[in-house]
């Protein structure tokens, strides 16, 4: 078996014959031989006559036929003339469709100065957020306008998906929720009596963890875990459907999107998130309570005494009361982000990591916005 | 006989207790363009994988180029590669990268050829392939199916293989898209001494492009030959295919043409 890719050593032989240059290939030349060979081109540029002789080639490829067609066009730009000679039938023939098919180039609009581009990007950045809200808003009066249908005719719901939707979003999330809260728990009943030694006011620390905890960060970690859990399930679930047309399948088939695919999933959250918001608070006062007890020796029946006296309801209220809102916008954003998804693969994982972050980013914005009006009317 | 480059010899390929195929033999010649018909299901691209080297088969010998697959050494196997190009169905680029990046990731791979050099014969690649100059610079996913098969082409011929494997190079083209792709693969088969390996479900391509059939069934190469003789086998399934009704539509259609050389 002979390799063309590993000719015999001179694969070019330059020779001046009087006036004329001849360029002689020999055996098989390939690729590999190129840039050897491209080199030694570079001397022949002055010639009147160049005689390119393939009689010796055995066998040319495209990258040879590619070279030996610039040589000519460069040489008789140059004003000599060259002649191909002693080409094989099947050498001719590659060569003259490689000459057909040299490219073209063709101009390219000359890119756009550096501050047009940043201008630009900056530009298409604020309209993309601004038909992103415009689209959020449709999405969730679509959701909205589909939960009332459902409300006035209650067999068009789907209970089916709806329970499944709440065990993927809400009891599948039960252990990370719960361990998320502990962790959090320990970190503040630690932090805080390290804190409040330093004044003997240690016992503090149970108004410190439950406040905290209950009005703050078991709902706002927990949506927070949830945003990064469910937002992403739901546009890679909905996405992909979108990208195999199995969206537009159920339009044909006179199935509406929004109550197959965007009611069960945004009320499953509705649905589960108070609930994990509230095992979250436990699990986090159960983990300052341990935390208490072992640092700073305050027994849980203390705690408890501490906790019941010193901690109004109202802190639970003004934390769980948070937990639709937050369901509500984790699920849309979702869902949003999933109808969004165009036909390739690249678009379902951009849309996916953006659902994310939009949605965490939409329910820190919405606690904030939480603490500023639970401030003003002073609760 | 022209001289075999792929020699494949009591083959089976199985999934589990599935078995795809059961010793099956074939060869490939120089310079010949080969191609493998038969069912949904039958394995065609499985044996397309095989021989190209994408996967593992459970029993028997694939000899391509001279070089055994499970004998070769990685260094052999190195080499080899470089002597074939694949085209995937939906030309398999790499999306992150524009058409001409692709086609010149292969040259990458030949030592001291200059960065314009390689640029250039991407170009030449990717206009040999029938594509304009405006669609090296664009991204897979702004091409149309057609350009993206021929963009896969270009990519599949960067390094002036010996052997071409094509699947499915027609299907999902408009028929004049796909015509044209069959006069692409017969010329550049013809210019550049290919061999090809083509698996396909139309007819048409195969009347046009290929200069012998063999057909896949019972989990081996059931027969090979011309298309001609396709026509006077006696087995069901390939009385069934050659003597259909878009079998004849196809064979109508190439009689009223002049014949290929």
């Amino acid at each position: 078996m002979t390799d063309r890719t590993h000719p015999g050593p001179a694969a070019l032989d330059i020779e001046n014959a009087g006036e004329a240059q001849h360029l002689r290939f020999a055996g098989r030349v390939g690729i590999d031989n190129l840039a050897e060979i491209q080199a030694r081109l570079a001397g022949v540029v002055a010639a009147p006559r160049v005689v390119i002789d393939l009689s010796q080639a055995d066998m040319i490829d495209t990258s040879i036929a590619w070279v030996i067609e610039t040589t000519r066009r460069k040489l008789v730009d140059a004003g000599g003339t060259v002649e191909i000679k002693g080409a094989a039938p099947d050498l001719a023939n590659l060569l003259d469709t490689v000459a057909e098919a040299m490219p073209v180039p063709e101009p390219v609009p000359a890119p756009p100065g550096a501050l047009i581009a940043l201008l630009t990007g900056l530009g298409k950045a604020m309209t993309g957020l601004g038909s992103a809200l415009v689209e959020f808003a449709g999405i969730l009066g679509l959701f909205l306008a589909r939960l009332v249908q459902s409300v006035l005719r209650p067999r068009r719901f789907r209970l089916t998906a709806l329970v499944h939707h709440c065990e993927a979003v809400g009891v599948q999330a039960v252990p990370i929720v719960a361990l998320m809260a502990f962790l959090i728990g320990i970190v503040l009943a630690f932090q805080g009596s390290a804190q409040l030694r330093q004044f003997g006011a240690e016992v503090f620390v149970v108004d410190l963890i439950a406040i905290s905890i209950l009005r703050e960060l078991g709902i706002l970690l927990t949506a927070i875990i949830v945003a990064g859990r469910t937002a992403s399930a739901f546009t890679a679930a909905i996405g992909s459907m979108k990208m195999r047309e199995e969206i537009d399948a159920m339009h044909t088939l006179g199935i509406d999107p929004g109550h197959a695919l965007i009611v069960p999933r945004v009320l499953a959250m509705v649905v589960m998130l108070p609930i994990l918001g509230l095992i979250a608070n436990l699990s986090g006062l159960f983990g300052g309570a341990l935390m208490s007890w072992v640092e700073l020796g305050i027994s849980p029946a203390m705690f408890v005494t501490r906790l019941v006296e010193g901690t109004d309801v109202e802190h639970v209220i003004v934390g769980l009361v948070k937990a639709p809102v937050f369901a509500v916008l984790i699920g849309v954003i979702g869902c949003q982000a999933g109808l969004g998804v165009g036909k390739t693969a690249e678009s379902l994982g951009r849309m996916t990591s953006s659902a994310v972050v939009a949605a965490i980013f939409a329910v820190i914005l919405a606690d904030a916005l939480f603490s500023i009006f639970f401030q003003r009317i002073g609760i | 006989m022209a001289q075999t480059v792929i020699e494949v010899r009591g083959l089976r390929n199985q999934f589990g207790a599935h078995v795809v195929h059961d010793g099956l033999n074939l060869d490939v010649y120089r310079g010949e363009v080969l191609g493998v018909v038969g069912g949904s299901g039958s394995g065609k691209s499985v044996l397309l994988r095989t021989i190209a080297g994408l996967q593992r088969q459970a029993a028997g010998t694939v000899r391509m180029l001279g070089v055994d697959n499970q004998t070769a050494t990685e260094a052999e196997l190195a080499v080899q590669s470089r002597r074939i190009g694949v085209m995937f169905q939906d030309g398999a680029l790499f999306s992150s990268l524009s058409v001409a990046e692709n086609v010149e990731l292969p040259l990458k791979s030949v030592p001291r050829l200059a960065p314009e050099t390689r640029r250039a014969l991407a170009r030449l690649k990717i206009s040999m392939s029938g594509l304009p100059w405006s669609a090296g610079d664009k991204y897979p996913a702004e091409l149309s199916g057609g350009m993206r098969k021929r963009a896969g082409l270009a990519r599949a011929l960067a390094l002036d293989p010996e052997i071409l494997f094509l699947d499915e190079p027609t299907a999902g083209l408009d028929p004049i898209g796909a015509a044209a792709f069959d006069t692409l693969i017969r010329k550049l088969s013809r210019t550049m001494g290919l061999t090809v390996f083509l698996v396909t479900h139309d007819l048409d391509t195969l009347y046009a492009v290929c200069d012998r059939i063999a057909v896949l069934a019972e989990k081996r190469v059931l027969v090979t030959g011309p298309i001609d003789d396709m026509l006077k086998v006696d087995h069901p399934w390939v009385q069934e295919y050659f003597q259909g009704p878009r079998a004849r539509a196809a064979r109508d259609t190439i009689a009223t043409r002049p014949r290929r050389e």
